[in-house]
């Protein structure tokens, strides 16, 4: 799946599932370009139907209700919308 | 196709703004928050042909995501429970007014399709017969008009017709 990725400070593995038109989604990626922390994302909305279902079946692992945007972080910590409190804690 | 300008945002924003205006509703009064998101129903309505909700994964097909056409089934029970819709386009009074600002809020669309409200069990009053009009109601508003057919477009909301239930 085509990860977008953005180097930064390594605080392990953070992927960011997210929607290209979502404004919440954009604050979280401001913020975590604000942290200065390493990440993947990937805006779900612009993949083609094949991708779109392989990547929503992986966020529906971590996030049943399949929300944006969702963050997961060393494949163990999910965040579900923008709580810039909760990343700030986890990544700051 | 309608393009992303930035006229066209200007249009959209300033055609959002009078209709909310006038309907007692209110935009959020972050500029560049709200027109992020006009931004996003522009890039909806591009490819999809409608104006899907920014911050939800639309399906592409008019009749699933209806209920997530702005303003969507969902608007007017987020602003009553947390004084902003889910994307955050339409805001309470006291938002409005900036005396409280808009947080991020669970989506309380139903996972499940068959619970959508568009493919939710229609359940008409009974007593029609006695009335002269059959009663239509809006999914998004509320807003009722007793007529023979739903109006074309909702004069609160402005949500087409094909978002009308019969309620009686």
């Amino acid at each position: 799946m085509k990860y977008e990725h953005i180097g930064g400070i390594n605080k392990g593995k953070v992927m960011l599932f997210a929607l290209s038109t979502c404004v919440w989604c954009k604050r979280t990626k401001q913020l975590l370009n604000t942290l200065g922390v390493e990440y993947d994302y990937i805006f779900v909305d612009q993949l083609q139907s094949a991708e779109k279902q392989e990547t929503m079946g992986e966020l529906e692992k971590w996030n049943p209700r399949c929300s944006f945007p969702t963050l997961v972080i060393n494949d163990d910590k999910c965040i579900v919308g923008f709580k810039e409190d909760e990343i700030r804690a986890v990544l700051g | 196709m309608i393009e992303i300008t930035k006229e066209n945002i200007d249009k959209l924003f300033a055609k959002l703004d009078s209709d909310t205006r006038k309907s007692s509703y209110f935009l959020n009064p972050d500029s560049d928050f709200t027109r992020e998101l006009v931004e996003g129903l522009i890039a909806n309505e591009s490819r999809y042909g409608y104006q899907a909700c920014p911050c939800r994964l639309a399906a592409g097909d008019r009749n699933e995501d209806i209920d997530i056409i702005c303003p969507c089934d969902y608007r007017d029970a987020d602003l009553d429970d947390f004084g902003a819709c889910y994307c955050a386009l339409y805001v309470s009074k006291d938002i409005a007014e900036g005396k409280t600002t808009a947080q991020p809020l669970p989506d309380r669309r139903p996972v499940k399709r068959e619970e959508r409200p568009q493919f939710r069990e229609k359940k008409v009053g009974k007593g029609y017969s006695e009335l002269s009009h059959p009663v239509w109601r809006c999914r998004v508003c509320g807003y009722l008009a007793a007529r023979d057919e739903p109006p074309g477009v909702c004069p609160i909301c402005k949500a087409t017709k094909d978002r009308f239930d019969r309620f009686m």
